[in-house]
């Protein structure tokens, strides 16, 4: 009798392992994001402008170089912080700082968000200040787009194609 | 977990606890599958074959997986739903037997700690253990990817935004998932590559692991094995592991069906900051690294060869649980071939070594009792002393010595017919004093009481023990030791009261057998 305690148990035991895998590996569900709702995603890597300018040097200075050293321009290496703007319909959604990457601050800065938002026809807007300026903005890109529930509306940034570009 | 003060520090409270919870459970499996099939005692094995099976279906798999991005989801879904019956089964089997890979893991871990077989010279298997765990996420995590359906979206967007809060990367990973249309196939192909070289250095650190373990049980016993694998092919069958849909950049994936089992994490992400997590992660693997030295287990002196009395048989060398034992050529000019050499960071002091050196007998008649190996603070020579001591229980009832590991709490047996000696492990007893003991008339009967079987703290001292007192191991009890005045009891720490209950049958059989 005992014996038929002992391969019950065992039964249990291996249909307990399995139940728990079973369950465990795909349930239960988790709700990432309202379905209700439409996201943007944010996403640019740029270098601002350098903290200083740079120098265009004379001839002469260029002939004191080391001939390897030789350039036109000297340009220190830090760059400013890049700051980023989005409005939708008017309202502030968010203002971002980003710092240059780079031990000496010399490299491009990134920016990557989401946001949710309400699906529906909005006005939004891009902005980007790239320089010291100490007010308005160096790219500026505002569009009229339908945002979809449960779709992600893609804003990228590239200086060489223009600027902002929604997707 | 015997003997010592009550320590009630966190980290020992938090081990006691375990402790019980672990004894509870592992009665009810003791009872269901034997005690030498308790799948509690052959997780580390389980481990390796969950390893095996993950590996095996993985490389199945592999032959119709196709390696591009575009193309990875239709490959899949041709497996689960065309060769469902083949490739099918073996998905299922490969996702099955990774998330119970996690279950075993996390339960040696647990059962380790809770033993207390991490402190003092234990220290190198966890140590080496805690990156295994990462290269299982890792390994795990990666595998998810390749699936390329909704699940691996969120994984991918969530794991690069995770990784973008390390200062590490000057643009964001994240940007490889932006949509549909900056999707590339590179960083795909990198998670592929992932996915075949982190199993594979992940079987190397496995080896490392072991390494301090001579005889490493890396295989179940076939029952377990069986019984396993055929439950693990039934849910397979009958509750196949599916895709979510595919993957599409441009929606949000708004509800995911985590494997808990590797993405219970994930959820985190959403309500802490991404740099947060990487250092509670980091303070956690830091943490499970140092527990070994919390806190630090007291030295204990090392095995010591005396040369004089060693004939070089090798046979400490072969039962050292813990390879702390090498057989080196011969430096004093004896005519023998080969010396044992301890190695004082492997070893554990044990004893075993002692219990296994054919010189380690109580018959000498050289004083002091020196043989080719044995503990210095645990002499051979303050064994036989301890059971030469006078006795004379007043009731006339049968003597019974009990030779006792540290580890199996036979402390707490107590009477005037019951004499209990302490050894750090039952594998220090050489047979020739069961012989002895009976022999000289210093008991009626001798009780070794040792961990539960594959369960020795120690690794193999009760093995080596039981096999010597069976006559199947060198050194062997002699053939004149009557069987009947011979108890072995192999016990779990908390065997409640078993222990009294074996030697009350045991005194009634030597009873029986004197009153005959």
């Amino acid at each position: 009798m005992a014996n038929v305690y002992a391969v019950t148990l065992q039964a249990l035991a291996y249909l307990g392992l399995m139940a728990v895998i079973a369950y465990l590996s795909a349930s239960p569900a988790y709700n990432y994001a309202s379905s209700d709702v439409a996201a943007i995603k944010l996403s640019l890597s740029h270098p601002a402008d350098r903290v200083k300018p740079c120098v265009r040097l004379t001839p002469e200075q260029i002939a004191e170089l080391a001939p390897n050293m030789r350039l036109a321009e000297q340009c220190e290496r830090e760059r400013l912080p890049l700051t980023v703007r989005l409005e939708i319909d008017g309202k502030l959604l968010a203002q971002i700082e980003a710092l240059p990457s780079g031990l000496w601050n010399d490299g491009p800065a990134s920016v990557y968000e989401r946001f949710e938002v309400e699906p529906g026809r909005h006005a939004i807007t891009a902005k980007l200040r790239q320089s010291a300026r100490p007010d308005g903005w160096d790219f500026t890109h505002a569009e009229d787009v339908t945002l979809e529930a449960g779709r992600y509306l893609t804003i990228t940034f590239r200086a060489e194609a223009g600027g902002f570009r929604f997707r | 977990m015997s003997g010592a003060a009550r320590d009630d520090r966190p980290v020992a409270f938090i081990k006691r606890a375990l402790y019980k919870l672990f004894g509870k459970a592992e009665r009810v499996f003791e009872y269901a599958f034997g005690q030498r099939c308790n799948p509690f005692t052959w997780l580390g094995s389980f481990g390796w074959f969950f390893y095996w099976i993950t590996a095996a279906t993985g490389i199945y798999l592999y032959i119709f997986f196709d390696t591009g991005i575009v193309d990875a989801y239709a490959s899949v879904e041709y497996m689960t739903n065309e060769q469902w019956y083949a490739a099918g089964v073996m998905r299922s089997l490969h996702r099955y037997a990774s998330d119970a890979l996690v279950i075993v893991v996390v339960l040696h871990l647990l059962r380790e700690f809770a033993m207390d077989r991490l402190r003092g010279k234990h220290f190198f298997a966890w140590l080496t253990g805690v990156p295994l765990l990462a290269f299982i996420y890792i390994c795990g995590i990666s595998g998810y990817w390749l699936v390329w359906d909704k699940l691996a979206q969120y994984i991918a967007v969530a794991t690069s935004e995770w990784l973008d809060a390390l200062p590490l990367f000057a643009e964001p990973i994240a940007n490889n998932f932006l949509d549909s249309t900056t999707l590339g196939g590179r960083f795909f192909t990198l998670m592929v590559l992932i996915h075949i070289f982190a199993p594979l250095f992940m079987l190397l650190l496995m080896w490392v692991h072991v390494q301090r373990h001579s005889n490493a049980r890396v295989n179940p016993p076939r029952s377990l094995a069986i019984g396993t694998l055929v439950a693990m092919v039934a849910l397979s069958l009958f509750y196949p592991a599916v895709s979510q849909g595919p993957a599409d950049l441009d929606v949000v994936p708004a509800t995911v069906n985590l494997d808990w089992f590797y993405l219970a994490g994930y959820p985190l992400l959403d309500v802490v900051p991404g740099g947060q997590l990487w250092l509670y992660l980091i303070g956690g693997f830091a943490m499970l690294a140092v527990l070994p030295w919390l806190p630090p287990e007291a030295k204990t002196p090392e095995a010591m060869v005396n040369l004089a009395n060693c004939n070089g048989c090798s046979r400490c060398f072969d039962d050292c649980p813990f390879s702390a034992l090498t057989m080196v050529p011969r430096s004093d000019g004896k005519p023998y071939e080969l010396e044992p050499v301890v190695d004082p960071n492997n070893c554990t002091s044990c004893g075993v070594c002692a219990g296994s050196c054919p010189t380690s007998t109580p018959f000498r008649r050289a004083k002091p009792i020196e043989p080719g190996i044995e503990l210095p603070h645990r002499t051979i020579g303050a064994l036989r002393e301890q059971i030469m001591a006078p006795w004379a229980p007043p009731n006339g009832s049968p003597r019974v010595l009990v030779f006792s590991c540290d580890h199996s709490n036979c402390e707490r047996l107590s009477g005037d017919d019951i004499r209990v000696v302490q050894l750090p492990c039952v594998g220090m007893l050489p047979p020739s004093f069961v012989d002895f003991a009976l022999a000289r008339n210093f008991a009626d009967g001798v009780m070794i009481a040792g961990c539960a079987e594959n369960d020795c703290f120690h690794r193999l001292g009760n093995e080596w023990t039981a096999q010597r007192m069976q006559r199947q191991r060198d050194p062997r009890l002699r053939q004149r030791v009557p069987e009947e005045r011979l108890q072995m009891a192999w016990l779990p720490a908390l065997a409640g009261r078993r222990r009294e209950a074996i030697v009350a049958a045991f005194r009634k059989q030597l009873k029986g057998s004197s009153d005959g």
